[in-house]
């Protein structure tokens, strides 16, 4: 019975891995990468490792792999023009698989383990008929033996983070930013003003509103508040921005 | 030992994950132009790799290869996600993903 899932899931996983090397549209690619983790997934289940198998569907299926489909799909590219030189590369990588593939079963074939072996860092792998589950051992292993190491993954993600942020983030002339220092600069009066206006009289005639003093678009601009209006106007320019 | 792989054995496990990094070798050299799937490519060989060491943490009993496991994955995210922003800013840039191009990214 475990030998049927196991070599379900192994056959599909290889077979979509296949698929994901050799379908023509990169959306099928990414679909089938998908598919492989589920089933990698799967495989780690059967292997008893619970916990990695429930990470890889949360991080891989819904992080990664749609991360790809995301760029995948907000990239235009003509992914015809890129499978041109598929028949020229075609036979350069046969070749390399079929040396890589040759020397890892003969290196499979070959390899034994040694006798000696260290002594695991704790006892057992937490199974159900064990004293903790799997995620209860792992957890135990992660923050007592491996906590440096567990940290600086975290600190490896957050790098990660800020690089894509910095790379992809884009100063856009017209956007809006929000300049902390300048709001809480920002006096009452800045903004508002109290007028008496006579009766039958507009503002206009009295200096106008505080308003932008460039365009309404470009208000990110330091400087750009405050300064009445009509004093910054040249006279004749329109008010169409 | 996990009664599960004690059943099936280490080998299987081996055989599959040496499938998988042959698979993705072979993806690299077959999509040369379309860096997307290079990078599903590399994506393939790691979970290869972590494969591997789940099928060897479970026959061994040692947890150590599931935390490794663990940090391979993390690195593996990582590297997704810079790689594909990287990517994003080339093709802003440029129009255009050809790998070819990419040596004139220098400097």
């Amino acid at each position: 019975m475990v030998q049927l899932v196991f070599y379900v899931f192994a056959t599909i996983l290889v077979g979509s891995a296949a698929m994901v090397i050799s379908a023509r549209n990169p959306v099928h690619s990414v679909l089938f990468l998908i598919l492989a983790f589920f089933n990698a997934a799967g495989l780690f289940l059967v292997a008893g490792a619970e916990f990695l198998a429930m990470i890889l569907v949360i991080v891989y299926v819904g992080a990664v792999a749609v991360l790809f489909l995301f760029v995948v799909m907000m990239l235009d590219i003509d992914f015809t023009k890129m499978r041109e030189g598929l028949q020229r590369y075609a036979p350069i990588g046969g070749v390399v698989g079929c040396i890589l593939f040759v020397e890892l079963v003969m290196a499979g074939l070959h390899w034994g383990m040694s006798p000696v072996m260290p002594a695991p860092i704790t006892g057992g792998l937490g199974q159900p008929g064990g004293a903790a589950t799997n995620t209860g051992a792992l957890g135990n292993l992660i923050y007592t033996h491996y906590i440096l190491l567990f940290q600086l993954c975290g600190l490896v993600l957050l790098v990660a983070m800020i690089g894509a942020i910095t790379l992809t983030l884009r100063d856009r002339p017209m956007g809006r930013r929000q300049i902390i220092s300048r709001q809480h600069e920002r006096k009452r009066a800045d903004t508002l003003e109290m007028m008496n206006l006579p009766l039958g009289q507009g503002t206009d005639a009295n200096g106008g509103f505080i308003r932008p003093n460039d365009s309404y678009y470009v208000t990110a601009v330091p400087g750009s508040y405050g300064v009445p209006a009509a004093e910054k106007r040249e006279p004749g320019e329109g008010d169409a921005e | 030992m996990n009664t599960a792989i004690a059943q099936i054995g280490l080998g299987p496990y081996l055989t599959v994950s040496a499938a998988l990094l042959v698979l993705g070798v072979f993806g690299i050299f077959l999509n040369r132009k379309n860096i997307i799937i290079i990078m599903m490519s590399m994506e393939l060989i790691l979970l290869a790799a972590n494969l591997n060491l789940v099928a060897f943490s479970s026959v061994l009993g040692d947890l150590s290869g599931q935390v490794l496991t663990l940090f391979v994955l993390t690195i593996a995210a990582a590297e997704a996600a810079i790689g594909l922003a990287i990517l994003t800013v080339y093709f802003r840039n440029r129009g255009s993903i050809q790998v070819e191009d990419v040596a004139t990214m220098k400097g």
